[in-house]
Protein backbone atom coordinates (compact mmCIF):
# COMPACT_ATOMS: atom_id res chain seq x y z
CA UNK A 1 0.00 0.00 0.00
CA UNK A 2 2.29 2.29 0.80
CA UNK A 3 4.55 1.06 -1.98
CA UNK A 4 1.79 2.00 -4.58
CA UNK A 5 1.05 5.49 -2.86
CA UNK A 6 4.39 6.69 -3.33
CA UNK A 7 4.21 5.92 -6.84
CA UNK A 8 1.15 7.74 -7.48
CA UNK A 9 2.48 10.51 -5.92
CA UNK A 10 5.62 10.59 -7.84
CA UNK A 11 3.24 10.25 -10.95
CA UNK A 12 1.40 13.61 -9.40
CA UNK A 13 4.99 15.30 -9.25
CA UNK A 14 6.04 14.40 -12.67
CA UNK A 15 2.86 15.35 -14.44
CA UNK A 16 3.42 18.93 -14.55
CA UNK A 17 6.71 18.24 -16.34
CA UNK A 18 4.96 16.05 -18.75
CA UNK A 19 1.95 18.88 -19.33
CA UNK A 20 4.42 21.49 -19.52
CA UNK A 21 6.28 19.74 -22.69
CA UNK A 22 2.78 18.98 -24.33
CA UNK A 23 2.18 22.40 -24.26
CA UNK A 24 5.79 23.15 -25.46
CA UNK A 25 5.43 20.89 -28.35
CA UNK A 26 2.26 22.23 -29.41
CA UNK A 27 3.26 25.65 -29.20
CA UNK A 28 6.21 24.45 -31.48
CA UNK A 29 4.39 22.55 -33.74
CA UNK A 30 1.87 25.49 -34.75
CA UNK A 31 4.50 27.96 -35.12
CA UNK A 32 6.85 25.59 -37.31
CA UNK A 33 4.76 23.23 -39.04
CA UNK A 34 3.74 26.19 -41.52
CA UNK A 35 6.78 26.97 -42.19
CA UNK A 36 8.01 23.27 -42.90
CA UNK A 37 4.96 22.57 -44.92
CA UNK A 38 5.59 25.41 -47.63
CA UNK A 39 9.22 24.36 -47.92
CA UNK A 40 7.65 20.73 -48.98
CA UNK A 41 5.60 22.68 -51.04
CA UNK A 42 8.07 24.35 -53.03
CA UNK A 43 10.40 21.57 -53.46
CA UNK A 44 7.86 19.60 -55.04
CA UNK A 45 6.67 19.57 -58.72
CA UNK A 46 3.19 20.79 -59.45
CA UNK A 47 1.78 18.12 -59.70
CA UNK A 48 3.63 16.20 -56.55
CA UNK A 49 1.99 19.02 -54.77
CA UNK A 50 -1.26 18.21 -55.80
CA UNK A 51 -0.85 14.66 -55.24
CA UNK A 52 1.00 14.74 -51.82
CA UNK A 53 1.46 17.23 -50.59
CA UNK A 54 2.18 17.10 -47.01
CA UNK A 55 5.44 14.28 -47.00
CA UNK A 56 8.85 15.66 -47.48
CA UNK A 57 10.05 16.26 -50.83
CA UNK A 58 12.37 13.51 -51.10
CA UNK A 59 14.28 13.78 -53.74
CA UNK A 60 13.61 17.80 -53.30
CA UNK A 61 12.90 19.43 -56.97
CA UNK A 62 14.87 22.29 -57.92
CA UNK A 63 12.24 23.34 -60.56
CA UNK A 64 10.01 26.48 -59.20
CA UNK A 65 13.23 27.85 -57.40
CA UNK A 66 15.75 28.00 -60.65
CA UNK A 67 12.34 29.19 -62.57
CA UNK A 68 12.22 32.06 -60.32
CA UNK A 69 15.77 32.78 -60.02
CA UNK A 70 16.08 33.03 -63.65
CA UNK A 71 13.05 35.53 -63.26
CA UNK A 72 14.33 38.78 -64.07
CA UNK A 73 11.87 40.77 -62.14
CA UNK A 74 12.79 38.84 -58.77
CA UNK A 75 16.13 40.03 -58.72
CA UNK A 76 14.81 43.80 -59.06
CA UNK A 77 12.93 43.12 -56.47
CA UNK A 78 15.49 42.12 -53.97
CA UNK A 79 17.62 44.82 -55.46
CA UNK A 80 14.80 47.12 -54.58
CA UNK A 81 14.15 45.98 -51.20
CA UNK A 82 18.48 45.60 -50.31
CA UNK A 83 18.49 49.25 -51.70
CA UNK A 84 15.58 51.12 -49.72
CA UNK A 85 16.49 49.11 -46.55
CA UNK A 86 20.04 50.11 -46.81
CA UNK A 87 18.95 53.38 -47.47
CA UNK A 88 16.30 54.16 -44.87
CA UNK A 89 18.90 52.30 -41.97
CA UNK A 90 21.43 54.64 -42.76
CA UNK A 91 18.95 57.70 -42.59
CA UNK A 92 17.90 56.51 -39.44
CA UNK A 93 20.82 55.52 -37.83
CA UNK A 94 22.19 58.78 -38.63
CA UNK A 95 19.53 61.42 -37.58
CA UNK A 96 18.10 60.22 -34.76
CA UNK A 97 21.68 59.57 -33.31
CA UNK A 98 22.05 63.25 -33.66
CA UNK A 99 18.69 64.52 -32.50
CA UNK A 100 18.61 62.13 -29.38
CA UNK A 101 22.13 63.60 -28.82
CA UNK A 102 20.71 66.97 -29.02
CA UNK A 103 17.74 65.77 -26.90
CA UNK A 104 19.82 63.96 -24.32
CA UNK A 105 22.74 66.43 -23.59
CA UNK A 106 21.99 69.79 -25.09
CA UNK A 107 20.08 72.36 -22.65
CA UNK A 108 18.19 74.84 -25.16
CA UNK A 109 14.77 76.82 -24.42
CA UNK A 110 11.52 74.56 -25.69
CA UNK A 111 13.73 71.27 -25.52
CA UNK A 112 11.06 69.50 -23.01
CA UNK A 113 7.78 71.23 -25.72
CA UNK A 114 9.54 69.87 -28.98
CA UNK A 115 10.36 66.06 -27.24
CA UNK A 116 7.43 65.81 -26.50
CA UNK A 117 6.22 66.59 -29.93
CA UNK A 118 8.86 64.85 -31.37
CA UNK A 119 7.39 61.59 -29.50
CA UNK A 120 3.92 62.38 -30.85
CA UNK A 121 5.12 60.34 -34.01
CA UNK A 122 4.53 57.25 -31.79
CA UNK A 123 1.19 57.31 -31.61
CA UNK A 124 1.28 58.62 -35.31
CA UNK A 125 1.77 55.43 -37.74
CA UNK A 126 2.42 55.16 -41.21
CA UNK A 127 -0.91 53.67 -42.24
CA UNK A 128 -2.99 55.81 -40.51
CA UNK A 129 -1.27 58.79 -42.31
CA UNK A 130 -1.14 56.95 -45.62
CA UNK A 131 -3.13 59.42 -47.82
CA UNK A 132 -0.87 62.74 -46.50
CA UNK A 133 1.77 61.05 -47.57
CA UNK A 134 0.34 59.71 -50.68
CA UNK A 135 -0.12 63.82 -51.42
CA UNK A 136 2.59 65.08 -50.08
CA UNK A 137 5.39 62.58 -52.36
CA UNK A 138 3.02 63.14 -55.02
CA UNK A 139 3.27 66.69 -55.03
CA UNK A 140 6.80 66.69 -55.04
CA UNK A 141 7.25 64.06 -57.63
CA UNK A 142 8.85 61.41 -55.95
CA UNK A 143 6.29 59.10 -57.13
CA UNK A 144 7.46 55.80 -58.43
CA UNK A 145 10.94 57.06 -57.17
CA UNK A 146 12.32 54.31 -54.36
CA UNK A 147 13.88 57.91 -52.51
CA UNK A 148 9.97 58.60 -51.91
CA UNK A 149 9.62 55.57 -50.44
CA UNK A 150 12.95 55.73 -48.69
CA UNK A 151 12.32 58.83 -47.28
CA UNK A 152 8.56 58.29 -45.56
CA UNK A 153 10.11 55.12 -44.22
CA UNK A 154 12.94 57.18 -42.70
CA UNK A 155 10.50 59.41 -41.19
CA UNK A 156 8.44 57.25 -39.94
CA UNK A 157 10.51 55.45 -37.91
CA UNK A 158 12.74 58.55 -36.07
CA UNK A 159 10.25 59.22 -33.49
CA UNK A 160 10.93 55.22 -32.07
CA UNK A 161 14.79 55.32 -32.63
CA UNK A 162 15.40 58.96 -31.24
CA UNK A 163 13.37 57.33 -27.97
CA UNK A 164 15.53 54.34 -27.92
CA UNK A 165 18.66 56.52 -28.41
CA UNK A 166 18.62 59.16 -26.67
CA UNK A 167 17.53 57.12 -23.42
CA UNK A 168 21.34 55.00 -23.71
CA UNK A 169 22.92 58.04 -24.42
CA UNK A 170 21.41 59.43 -21.09
CA UNK A 171 22.70 56.66 -19.23
CA UNK A 172 26.45 57.52 -19.86
CA UNK A 173 27.68 59.45 -17.38
CA UNK A 174 28.27 63.21 -17.73
CA UNK A 175 31.63 63.67 -16.22
CA UNK A 176 32.66 61.72 -19.09
CA UNK A 177 31.94 64.74 -21.09
CA UNK A 178 33.10 67.15 -18.64
CA UNK A 179 36.57 65.37 -18.73
CA UNK A 180 36.62 65.57 -22.24
CA UNK A 181 35.85 69.18 -22.41
CA UNK A 182 38.98 69.68 -19.92
CA UNK A 183 40.90 67.43 -22.62
CA UNK A 184 39.62 70.08 -25.08
CA UNK A 185 37.59 68.23 -26.80
CA UNK A 186 34.30 70.21 -28.23
CA UNK A 187 30.57 69.06 -28.14
CA UNK A 188 31.05 67.53 -32.16
CA UNK A 189 34.03 65.87 -30.90
CA UNK A 190 32.66 64.27 -27.90
CA UNK A 191 29.58 63.20 -29.64
CA UNK A 192 31.69 61.88 -32.79
CA UNK A 193 34.56 59.82 -30.95
CA UNK A 194 33.60 59.52 -27.72
CA UNK A 195 29.66 58.95 -27.42
CA UNK A 196 29.26 56.63 -30.93
CA UNK A 197 31.61 54.37 -30.42
CA UNK A 198 30.53 54.15 -26.93
CA UNK A 199 26.60 53.78 -27.95
CA UNK A 200 27.73 50.99 -30.71
CA UNK A 201 25.29 48.23 -29.22
CA UNK A 202 22.35 50.59 -28.91
CA UNK A 203 23.39 51.79 -32.69
CA UNK A 204 23.29 47.94 -33.89
CA UNK A 205 19.93 47.51 -32.01
CA UNK A 206 18.39 50.66 -33.63
CA UNK A 207 19.91 49.51 -36.93
CA UNK A 208 18.74 46.47 -37.03
CA UNK A 209 15.23 47.42 -35.73
CA UNK A 210 15.20 49.07 -38.70
CA UNK A 211 16.06 46.83 -41.01
CA UNK A 212 13.68 44.51 -40.46
CA UNK A 213 11.10 47.45 -39.95
CA UNK A 214 11.77 48.89 -43.40
CA UNK A 215 12.52 45.53 -45.25
CA UNK A 216 9.10 44.24 -44.06
CA UNK A 217 7.16 47.33 -45.39
CA UNK A 218 4.05 46.76 -47.64
CA UNK A 219 1.97 49.52 -47.62
CA UNK A 220 4.05 52.55 -48.18
CA UNK A 221 5.48 50.60 -51.28
CA UNK A 222 2.40 49.87 -52.42
CA UNK A 223 0.99 53.05 -52.65
CA UNK A 224 3.82 54.87 -54.25
CA UNK A 225 5.11 52.62 -56.60
CA UNK A 226 3.25 51.23 -59.20
CA UNK A 227 6.08 50.41 -62.23
CA UNK A 228 7.15 46.87 -61.72
CA UNK A 229 10.92 47.35 -61.88
CA UNK A 230 10.51 48.84 -58.83
CA UNK A 231 8.76 46.65 -56.51
CA UNK A 232 10.29 45.84 -53.54
CA UNK A 233 10.25 42.30 -52.18
CA UNK A 234 6.98 42.96 -50.53
CA UNK A 235 4.97 44.06 -52.79
CA UNK A 236 6.43 41.65 -55.50
CA UNK A 237 4.93 39.12 -53.05
CA UNK A 238 1.72 40.18 -52.66
CA UNK A 239 1.91 40.78 -56.88
CA UNK A 240 3.39 36.89 -57.11
CA UNK A 241 0.04 35.98 -55.13
CA UNK A 242 -1.89 37.66 -57.59
CA UNK A 243 -0.21 36.45 -60.97
CA UNK A 244 1.17 32.74 -59.81
CA UNK A 245 -1.81 32.21 -57.03
CA UNK A 246 -3.05 29.11 -59.01
CA UNK A 247 0.45 27.04 -58.99
CA UNK A 248 1.10 26.68 -55.13
CA UNK A 249 4.09 24.70 -55.08
CA UNK A 250 5.50 27.82 -57.46
CA UNK A 251 4.21 30.11 -54.61
CA UNK A 252 5.71 28.16 -51.77
CA UNK A 253 9.01 28.46 -53.71
CA UNK A 254 8.71 32.17 -54.33
CA UNK A 255 7.66 32.54 -50.18
CA UNK A 256 11.56 30.47 -49.57
CA UNK A 257 13.13 32.61 -51.76
CA UNK A 258 11.67 36.00 -50.85
CA UNK A 259 12.07 34.91 -46.79
CA UNK A 260 15.76 34.04 -46.90
CA UNK A 261 17.26 37.34 -46.58
CA UNK A 262 15.06 38.35 -42.99
CA UNK A 263 15.90 35.15 -42.20
CA UNK A 264 19.96 34.98 -42.73
CA UNK A 265 19.74 38.59 -41.60
CA UNK A 266 18.08 37.47 -38.40
CA UNK A 267 20.62 35.05 -37.69
CA UNK A 268 22.88 36.88 -37.50
CA UNK A 269 21.57 40.45 -35.63
CA UNK A 270 18.95 38.46 -33.58
CA UNK A 271 20.64 39.34 -30.17
CA UNK A 272 20.79 43.29 -31.51
CA UNK A 273 17.07 42.78 -33.41
CA UNK A 274 15.76 41.76 -29.33
CA UNK A 275 17.64 44.54 -27.52
CA UNK A 276 16.00 46.87 -30.02
CA UNK A 277 12.61 45.60 -29.38
CA UNK A 278 13.09 45.24 -26.11
CA UNK A 279 14.71 48.92 -25.36
CA UNK A 280 12.09 50.26 -27.69
CA UNK A 281 9.09 49.20 -26.35
CA UNK A 282 10.17 48.62 -22.61
CA UNK A 283 11.61 52.68 -22.41
CA UNK A 284 9.72 54.14 -24.89
CA UNK B 1 -5.61 67.83 -55.69
CA UNK B 2 -4.81 71.52 -54.46
CA UNK B 3 -5.94 73.29 -51.17
CA UNK B 4 -9.27 73.08 -50.08
CA UNK B 5 -11.59 75.13 -52.14
CA UNK B 6 -14.95 73.22 -51.70
CA UNK B 7 -14.88 72.26 -48.07
CA UNK B 8 -17.63 70.30 -47.36
CA UNK B 9 -17.53 70.26 -43.32
CA UNK B 10 -18.38 67.42 -41.68
CA UNK B 11 -19.99 65.78 -44.47
CA UNK B 12 -17.79 62.76 -45.26
CA UNK B 13 -17.63 62.28 -41.27
CA UNK B 14 -20.93 62.05 -41.26
CA UNK B 15 -21.71 59.69 -44.11
CA UNK B 16 -19.20 57.41 -43.07
CA UNK B 17 -20.23 57.16 -39.84
CA UNK B 18 -23.80 56.15 -41.21
CA UNK B 19 -22.10 53.64 -43.47
CA UNK B 20 -23.00 50.33 -42.37
CA UNK B 21 -19.86 48.70 -43.92
CA UNK B 22 -17.98 51.26 -42.09
CA UNK B 23 -19.55 50.70 -38.95
CA UNK B 24 -18.78 46.77 -40.02
CA UNK B 25 -14.98 47.67 -40.08
CA UNK B 26 -15.09 49.33 -37.17
CA UNK B 27 -16.47 46.60 -35.68
CA UNK B 28 -13.97 44.15 -36.76
CA UNK B 29 -11.32 46.41 -35.84
CA UNK B 30 -12.10 46.63 -32.39
CA UNK B 31 -12.81 42.21 -32.16
CA UNK B 32 -9.42 41.86 -33.27
CA UNK B 33 -8.22 44.88 -30.83
CA UNK B 34 -10.29 42.44 -27.91
CA UNK B 35 -8.80 38.71 -28.95
CA UNK B 36 -5.39 40.40 -29.28
CA UNK B 37 -6.11 41.57 -25.98
CA UNK B 38 -8.24 38.69 -24.44
CA UNK B 39 -6.62 35.82 -25.75
CA UNK B 40 -2.99 36.51 -27.88
CA UNK B 41 -1.77 38.62 -24.93
CA UNK B 42 -2.46 36.15 -21.93
CA UNK B 43 -1.33 32.90 -23.97
CA UNK B 44 1.55 34.61 -24.36
CA UNK B 45 2.22 35.56 -20.66
CA UNK B 46 1.18 31.88 -20.15
CA UNK B 47 3.86 30.41 -22.37
CA UNK B 48 6.46 32.65 -21.55
CA UNK B 49 5.70 32.10 -17.62
CA UNK B 50 5.95 28.24 -18.40
CA UNK B 51 9.34 28.54 -20.56
CA UNK B 52 10.85 31.51 -19.64
CA UNK B 53 12.98 30.32 -16.61
CA UNK B 54 14.27 26.59 -15.99
CA UNK B 55 14.02 24.71 -19.47
CA UNK B 56 16.36 23.64 -21.34
CA UNK B 57 17.01 24.88 -24.97
CA UNK B 58 15.33 28.51 -23.90
CA UNK B 59 17.37 30.65 -26.48
CA UNK B 60 16.72 28.04 -29.46
CA UNK B 61 12.92 28.20 -28.54
CA UNK B 62 12.78 31.70 -28.59
CA UNK B 63 14.51 31.71 -31.55
CA UNK B 64 12.01 29.45 -32.65
CA UNK B 65 8.83 31.35 -31.60
CA UNK B 66 10.04 34.52 -32.81
CA UNK B 67 11.04 33.36 -35.98
CA UNK B 68 7.67 34.13 -37.60
CA UNK B 69 7.68 38.16 -36.49
CA UNK B 70 10.89 38.82 -38.52
CA UNK B 71 9.16 37.47 -41.56
CA UNK B 72 6.81 39.92 -43.69
CA UNK B 73 3.23 40.36 -43.31
CA UNK B 74 2.82 39.79 -46.91
CA UNK B 75 5.12 36.39 -46.88
CA UNK B 76 3.20 35.79 -43.80
CA UNK B 77 -0.51 36.39 -45.53
CA UNK B 78 0.40 34.36 -48.48
CA UNK B 79 1.84 31.46 -47.02
CA UNK B 80 -1.25 31.06 -44.42
CA UNK B 81 -3.32 31.44 -47.90
CA UNK B 82 -2.01 28.45 -49.37
CA UNK B 83 -2.49 26.91 -45.76
CA UNK B 84 -6.12 27.70 -45.73
CA UNK B 85 -6.71 26.61 -48.96
CA UNK B 86 -10.47 24.42 -49.02
CA UNK B 87 -9.31 21.72 -51.15
CA UNK B 88 -7.72 18.98 -48.59
CA UNK B 89 -5.44 18.05 -51.31
CA UNK B 90 -3.60 21.73 -51.00
CA UNK B 91 -4.45 23.27 -47.96
CA UNK B 92 -2.94 22.00 -44.86
CA UNK B 93 -5.73 22.92 -42.23
CA UNK B 94 -8.36 21.09 -44.15
CA UNK B 95 -6.35 18.07 -44.63
CA UNK B 96 -5.52 17.71 -41.13
CA UNK B 97 -9.38 17.67 -40.48
CA UNK B 98 -10.10 15.98 -43.36
CA UNK B 99 -7.65 13.34 -41.69
CA UNK B 100 -8.94 13.10 -38.01
CA UNK B 101 -12.65 12.52 -39.95
CA UNK B 102 -14.01 16.01 -39.27
CA UNK B 103 -15.74 18.61 -41.81
CA UNK B 104 -13.17 20.83 -43.63
CA UNK B 105 -13.76 24.35 -43.86
CA UNK B 106 -13.54 27.18 -46.09
CA UNK B 107 -11.95 29.28 -43.74
CA UNK B 108 -11.39 32.20 -45.89
CA UNK B 109 -14.32 31.93 -47.71
CA UNK B 110 -17.27 32.52 -44.61
CA UNK B 111 -18.57 35.31 -43.52
CA UNK B 112 -18.51 33.63 -39.76
CA UNK B 113 -15.39 32.12 -40.12
CA UNK B 114 -13.09 34.38 -42.23
CA UNK B 115 -11.59 36.69 -38.98
CA UNK B 116 -11.21 34.10 -36.56
CA UNK B 117 -8.96 32.84 -39.46
CA UNK B 118 -6.97 36.03 -39.69
CA UNK B 119 -6.42 36.12 -36.20
CA UNK B 120 -5.01 32.87 -35.89
CA UNK B 121 -2.29 34.12 -38.28
CA UNK B 122 -2.12 37.59 -36.28
CA UNK B 123 -1.11 35.24 -33.03
CA UNK B 124 1.21 33.12 -35.00
CA UNK B 125 3.04 35.95 -36.33
CA UNK B 126 2.92 38.21 -33.01
CA UNK B 127 2.78 36.02 -29.92
CA UNK B 128 6.70 35.64 -30.22
CA UNK B 129 7.22 38.69 -30.08
CA UNK B 130 4.65 39.30 -26.57
CA UNK B 131 6.31 36.35 -25.09
CA UNK B 132 9.48 37.83 -25.73
CA UNK B 133 8.81 40.87 -23.57
CA UNK B 134 7.12 39.11 -20.84
CA UNK B 135 10.41 37.22 -20.69
CA UNK B 136 12.73 40.43 -20.95
CA UNK B 137 10.04 41.22 -18.03
CA UNK B 138 10.42 37.93 -16.15
CA UNK B 139 14.34 38.08 -16.26
CA UNK B 140 14.38 41.73 -14.61
CA UNK B 141 12.69 40.44 -11.79
CA UNK B 142 14.63 40.74 -8.65
CA UNK B 143 15.13 36.96 -7.49
CA UNK B 144 15.48 37.66 -3.82
CA UNK B 145 12.31 39.27 -4.27
CA UNK B 146 10.87 35.68 -5.02
CA UNK B 147 13.01 33.43 -2.31
CA UNK B 148 12.42 35.92 0.16
CA UNK B 149 8.54 35.33 -0.77
CA UNK B 150 9.28 31.32 -1.08
CA UNK B 151 10.99 31.57 2.41
CA UNK B 152 7.95 33.40 3.82
CA UNK B 153 5.77 30.39 2.80
CA UNK B 154 4.25 31.76 -0.30
CA UNK B 155 2.83 29.34 -2.84
CA UNK B 156 3.14 29.13 -6.34
CA UNK B 157 -0.67 30.89 -6.71
CA UNK B 158 -0.35 33.65 -4.20
CA UNK B 159 3.47 33.85 -6.06
CA UNK B 160 1.77 34.34 -9.03
CA UNK B 161 -0.92 37.09 -7.91
CA UNK B 162 1.06 39.18 -5.62
CA UNK B 163 4.40 38.99 -6.56
CA UNK B 164 5.14 37.95 -10.35
CA UNK B 165 2.25 39.69 -12.03
CA UNK B 166 2.47 43.00 -10.29
CA UNK B 167 6.18 43.52 -10.93
CA UNK B 168 5.05 42.70 -14.26
CA UNK B 169 2.76 45.18 -15.12
CA UNK B 170 4.77 47.69 -16.61
CA UNK B 171 5.64 45.02 -18.88
CA UNK B 172 1.76 44.41 -19.45
CA UNK B 173 1.15 47.55 -19.91
CA UNK B 174 3.62 47.87 -22.83
CA UNK B 175 2.73 44.74 -24.56
CA UNK B 176 -1.18 46.09 -24.11
CA UNK B 177 -0.06 49.50 -26.00
CA UNK B 178 1.51 47.72 -28.66
CA UNK B 179 -1.14 45.14 -29.58
CA UNK B 180 -3.95 46.98 -29.42
CA UNK B 181 -2.31 50.17 -31.51
CA UNK B 182 -0.90 47.39 -33.81
CA UNK B 183 -4.33 45.55 -33.77
CA UNK B 184 -5.89 49.09 -35.30
CA UNK B 185 -3.59 49.03 -37.52
CA UNK B 186 -3.62 45.69 -39.53
CA UNK B 187 -3.54 46.15 -42.79
CA UNK B 188 -1.04 43.81 -45.13
CA UNK B 189 -2.07 40.43 -43.95
CA UNK B 190 -6.01 41.10 -44.41
CA UNK B 191 -5.48 42.95 -47.83
CA UNK B 192 -3.52 39.99 -49.23
CA UNK B 193 -5.82 37.05 -47.45
CA UNK B 194 -9.12 38.22 -48.40
CA UNK B 195 -8.93 41.91 -49.44
CA UNK B 196 -12.09 42.23 -46.56
CA UNK B 197 -13.82 39.97 -47.77
CA UNK B 198 -16.17 37.70 -48.62
CA UNK B 199 -18.82 40.46 -48.15
CA UNK B 200 -16.72 43.14 -46.20
CA UNK B 201 -16.66 40.36 -43.44
CA UNK B 202 -12.87 40.72 -42.51
CA UNK B 203 -12.95 44.37 -43.86
CA UNK B 204 -11.17 46.61 -41.24
CA UNK B 205 -10.58 50.14 -40.65
CA UNK B 206 -6.96 50.20 -42.80
CA UNK B 207 -8.48 47.86 -45.40
CA UNK B 208 -11.51 49.91 -45.71
CA UNK B 209 -9.34 53.59 -45.41
CA UNK B 210 -7.21 51.68 -48.56
CA UNK B 211 -10.19 50.74 -50.71
CA UNK B 212 -11.78 54.16 -50.64
CA UNK B 213 -8.18 56.66 -50.37
CA UNK B 214 -6.85 54.07 -53.74
CA UNK B 215 -8.67 51.92 -55.42
CA UNK B 216 -11.90 53.83 -55.78
CA UNK B 217 -10.03 57.35 -55.38
CA UNK B 218 -12.71 58.98 -53.16
CA UNK B 219 -9.78 60.89 -51.66
CA UNK B 220 -12.41 63.08 -49.44
CA UNK B 221 -13.79 60.04 -48.21
CA UNK B 222 -10.94 58.12 -47.32
CA UNK B 223 -9.45 61.18 -45.73
CA UNK B 224 -12.34 61.43 -43.14
CA UNK B 225 -11.72 57.03 -42.38
CA UNK B 226 -8.54 57.83 -41.54
CA UNK B 227 -9.36 61.11 -39.29
CA UNK B 228 -11.56 58.50 -37.74
CA UNK B 229 -8.70 56.06 -37.04
CA UNK B 230 -6.54 58.56 -35.59
CA UNK B 231 -9.12 59.62 -33.68
CA UNK B 232 -9.42 56.52 -32.20
CA UNK B 233 -5.44 55.92 -32.02
CA UNK B 234 -5.61 59.20 -30.07
CA UNK B 235 -8.41 58.57 -27.48
CA UNK B 236 -6.67 55.28 -26.60
CA UNK B 237 -3.37 56.66 -26.75
CA UNK B 238 -4.01 59.36 -24.35
CA UNK B 239 -6.08 57.48 -22.20
CA UNK B 240 -3.42 55.16 -21.84
CA UNK B 241 -0.76 57.31 -20.62
CA UNK B 242 -2.90 59.03 -18.00
CA UNK B 243 -3.21 55.47 -17.09
CA UNK B 244 0.38 55.06 -16.52
CA UNK B 245 1.05 58.16 -15.24
CA UNK B 246 -1.68 57.56 -12.90
CA UNK B 247 -0.60 54.13 -11.43
CA UNK B 248 3.44 54.79 -11.75
CA UNK B 249 2.42 56.85 -8.51
CA UNK B 250 1.51 53.58 -6.88
CA UNK B 251 3.65 51.30 -8.16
Amino acid sequence: MPEKAKKSKKFIEILPVILKYIILIAALLFILVPIVIIIFGGLKTRGEFYTIPYVPPIPPRWGNIVRIVKMPIFWYMMRNSVLVTGAATAGVVIIASMSAFVFARINFKGKSLMFQFFTLGLMFPATVAILPIFLIVRQIGLQNNLIGVILVLTTFQLSMSTVILRNFFMEIPSELQDAAMIDGCNTIGFFWKILLPLAKPSLAAVASLAVVNTWNDLLVALVLIDKEKLWTLQLGTMQFQGQYGQDLSLVSAFLILAAIPAVIFYIFAQRHIVSGLTAGSLKG
Amino acid sequence: MGPAEDFTGFENIKNILTNNIFLKAVGNSFTIVALSLFVQLPLGLFLAILFGRGLRGRAFFRTIFFLPYVLSEAITAVLWRILYNPEPSRGFINAVLQAMGLETKAWLGETNLVLISIFVVLTWKYIGFHMLLYITGLQNIPRDVEEAALIDGVNKRQMFTYITLPLLAGTIRTSVYLSVLGSLQVFAIVWIMTKGGPVNASEVLSTYMYRFSFVRFQLGYGAAVAIVMLIIALIFSITYMSFVRRTEHIV
